[in-house]
């Protein structure tokens, strides 16, 4: 199948290509831009003009909720919504049931993405065996099997020895760690960011130090063993002066920040709405600010979905009681674009933060750009139209979203893995 | 970001239409309450204690934790309006089977409730189950709070304004302290929302840091950990009932040293002005937050806190019912 991509404005930022260039695609990669190569002849040719050619969003945390709660979503769905969400490869943490913390259930879902032949699946395996904080998992052969990290996923490790063996064993090969900062004590039954909205709900709080306490210990390890660290869902603005010292001593440290947390903070929560209960806490608007400054000025590296679908049932209980997280795969484009829009960020900057920045914390290669030779993994989505996201239209099994009811920027219009059309929308 | 709905509790009118918190609750609606329960303070006296407002009306109450007082006049006060009352102890019950609460809900719309009652150990339920009532279409049941939480106990902090106007009769000359823990006090959360409406020029906090909720400041209160400093000249102690289990956390040392330190005795409130009042919530811990020479002193107006509960109940629940 050769497609060709015409009149399009391609957005390409590993590239550093911002101009209206044509994309040539043949077996599955991309083998021209600009110009096609001699004797090229598409079998079909997509019209983008008046629409961004980017390459394939990447996202570092997607929860895809199998094996264990197929209840909640399945591959199937999820997959669906993230082609909708024009995101052609994804990061799933190891929070499953059971946690990905053996070479056979990694192998188990890399088997069955691969069989749906949809965006590609990057599994992040657990650090300690059932991520219980006690012993560490078999790394070498999960790595092998198909994972690109080790995380905790949100289970803090108790345990500050285990931790402190679990990067120096990842270290030895230089795999990567991804750390949630989160304290095990001080937001013990916390529900909310503590701060006055918590104080006048009742909500009992968690303070910004459940953040900062965590992250000064992992910084601290990572600079003691040298492990290749990447610091997953920043939500303070005092997290991130923690990682700017620790990068002004010489640490080499990345950061990601999930996207809801660049348009929420706790006042959002209103009369209790269990669709801003998430984790970390949604916190003040200084330290939404803080966020959204640094992921501009790329202190903070890249912007990810942390899509968690979550039940009605789980969702519809009180504040404290239900579950956390959002669902977001599908607007993971338009809170970015939202986002960079509001804050006058190009867009080349803005899509940098979600294609090949991303590609870079998570070591591939493959993706995330659209130079010759790369992967056809290609998002091509129209900047100005505006969508409604309601229930009915979000392909994701969650309907658990706070921006419900609410008009987001940026509609996906087709999205291609390897070169084959997964996704249309030719609505205009 | 998201958008916000209108005030749960209020219709599109501005009516009360739930009585969630008095947080934000107009300082019209908060007086036409307290003027609304005046008379029904009397019905007490009366050979026949009964009012024809409820008629017919189903009230239930839901509790999901216990209670005995607040459940109790609740009752009282929806029986001397000639509602017929059904008690639920949820607590016992439906939801230690796996019912969700709005299960629970709906099983009690389908038997004809018109009125809810309700305590939740989750701050924010009864927000839960007013929204699902609007959500299908049954707007024409009302929800009160009974205590949700640490978020808001607000026919309490009614009743309590009830008796400091009975007794002080304007707010707006009063130095008022709240003492104790407020940080897990949905009594205090919703004493401190009333006073501040009613226009109480200084509202004091006294108790130590463990106890008070960060910016509890923004609340509109000045922060006092002395409590010698805090009474000084005060018109009306709020003291909030210490729970036994805050002793077992790193919350307080003993309950011993929290009465040394907070607990209100004889000498403290001499602090006050001579004719201070000492409101309680109930029920007390004699000897821990509060002295019994105080408690059943003079300066107490802790049994009437009870009886003029029952009126603003009966005020409240007359109002719901479009009375």
């Amino acid at each position: 199948m050769k497609i060709h991509i015409q009149n399009g404005r391609l957005v390409d930022p590993a590239n550093k290509i911002d101009a209206q260039r044509d994309v040539f695609i043949a077996d599955g990669k991309v083998v021209g831009v600009g110009s096609a190569p001699a004797d090229f002849n598409a079998d079909r040719i997509i019209d983008a003009s008046g629409l961004v050619v980017a390459p394939g969003l990447i996202d570092l945390a997607a929860r895809l909720r199998e094996p264990g709660f197929e209840y909640r979503a399945t591959l199937e769905s999820e997959m669906e919504a993230a082609m909708a969400g024009g995101v052609t490869s994804l990061a799933c943490p190891p929070d499953t049931d059971p946690p990905l913390d053996e070479p056979g259930l990694v192998e188990m879902l890399c088997f069955r993405a691969l069989s749906l032949n949809c965006a590609h699946v990057y599994p992040i395996g657990a650090l300690t065996v059932g991520l219980k904080g006690e012993s560490i998992t078999e790394m070498a052969e999960l790595i092998e099997a198909g994972c690109v990290a080790f995380s905790q996923a949100n289970t803090p490790l108790v345990d500050t020895q285990v931790l402190l063996r679990a990067m120096q064993y990842a270290a030895t090969f230089g795999f990567r760690v991804w750390l949630q900062p989160t304290d095990p004590f001080l937001g013990k039954g916390g529900m909310a960011h503590d701060g006055e909205v918590a104080s006048r709900l009742g909500l009992t709080g968690i303070p910004v130090e459940t953040e900062t306490v965590a992250l000064a210990t992992h910084l601290k390890l990572a600079q003691a063993t040298g492990a290749k660290l990447h610091v997953t869902r920043l939500s303070s603005a005092a997290g991130l002066a923690l990682i700017d010292q620790a990068r002004a001593d010489g640490l080499d440290v990345s950061c990601d920040v999930a996207a809801h947390y660049l348009h929420l903070c706790d006042m959002d929560i209103g009369y209790f709405s269990p669709l801003c209960h998430m984790d970390p806490p949604l916190r003040g608007q200084r330290d939404r600010e803080a966020l959204r400054a640094g992921l501009a000025d790329g202190r903070i590296n890249a912007v990810c979905s942390d899509h968690t679908p979550v039940d009605d049932d789980a969702k519809q209980m009180p504040f404290g009681e239900s579950e956390v997280g959002a669902t977001g795969l599908e607007l993971l484009l338009p809170l970015t674009l939202k986002w960079a829009h509001e804050s006058k960020v190009p867009l080349m900057q803005a899509l940098a933060r979600v294609t090949s920045d991303a590609a870079g914390i998570m070591g591939i290669t493959k993706g995330g750009h659209l130079g010759v030779g790369a992967r056809a993994d290609v998002c091509v989505f129209d900047a100005a139209a505006e969508r409604l996201v309601t229930r009915a239209s979000l392909k994701s099994q969650g309907k658990n979203t706070p921006f419900l009811g609410i008009s987001l920027p940026g509609v996906v219009r087709y999205t291609l893995v390897e070169g084959r059309v997964m996704f249309e929308n030719e609505a205009r | 970001m998201p958008k916000l709905g209108h005030d749960p509790q209020l219709t599109r009118n501005g009516e009360l239409q739930h009585l969630l918190t008095l947080d934000g609750l107009p300082k019209a609606i908060l007086e036409q309450i307290l003027d609304i329960a005046e008379p029904f303070t009397e019905v007490a006296e009366r050979e026949v204690k009964k009012l024809p407002m409820l008629r017919g009306k189903s009230v239930f109450n839901v509790f999901f934790e216990n209670s005995t007082r607040t459940r109790t006049t609740f009752e009282i006060a929806a029986k001397r309006l000639s509602a017929d009352v059904i008690n639920l102890n949820v607590a016992t019950s439906s939801t230690t089977k796996g019912e969700t609460l709005l299960d629970t809900v709906d099983n009690l719309c389908a038997m004809g409730a018109d009125m809810f009652v309700v305590r939740h150990a989750s701050s924010g339920a009864p927000y839960l189950m007013a929204e699902h009532l609007h959500a299908t279409n049954r707007d024409h049941i009302s929800v009160v709070n009974a205590g949700d939480g640490r978020h808001a106990h607000p026919t309490q902090g009614l009743l309590d304004m009830y008796t400091i106007r009975h007794y002080k009769k304007d707010f707006t000359n009063l130095v008022v302290a709240v003492v104790g823990d407020v940080l897990h006090s949905r009594v205090a959360r919703s004493e401190i929302a009333a006073l501040t409406t009613l226009g109480v020029p200084e509202v004091r906090v006294i108790g130590p840091k463990t106890l008070l909720p960060t910016g509890v400041e923004r609340m509109g209160v000045r922060v006092f950990h002395d409590m010698n400093e805090g009474l000084k000249g005060v018109d009306v102690v709020m003291m909030l009932r210490l729970q036994n289990e805050r002793m077992q956390g790193a919350l307080l040392p003993s309950s011993q040293e929290y009465f040394k330190v907070w607990g209100l005795t004889p000498e403290k409130l001499a602090l006050a002005k001579p004719d201070a009042i000492v409101l309680h919530p109930g029920p007390m811990n004699r000897g821990v937050e509060i002295d019994s020479a105080v408690a059943d002193g003079q300066h107490a107006v802790i049994l009437p806190q009870v009886t003029f509960g029952i009126a603003v109940r009966m005020a409240v629940m007359s109002m719901l019912a479009g009375g």
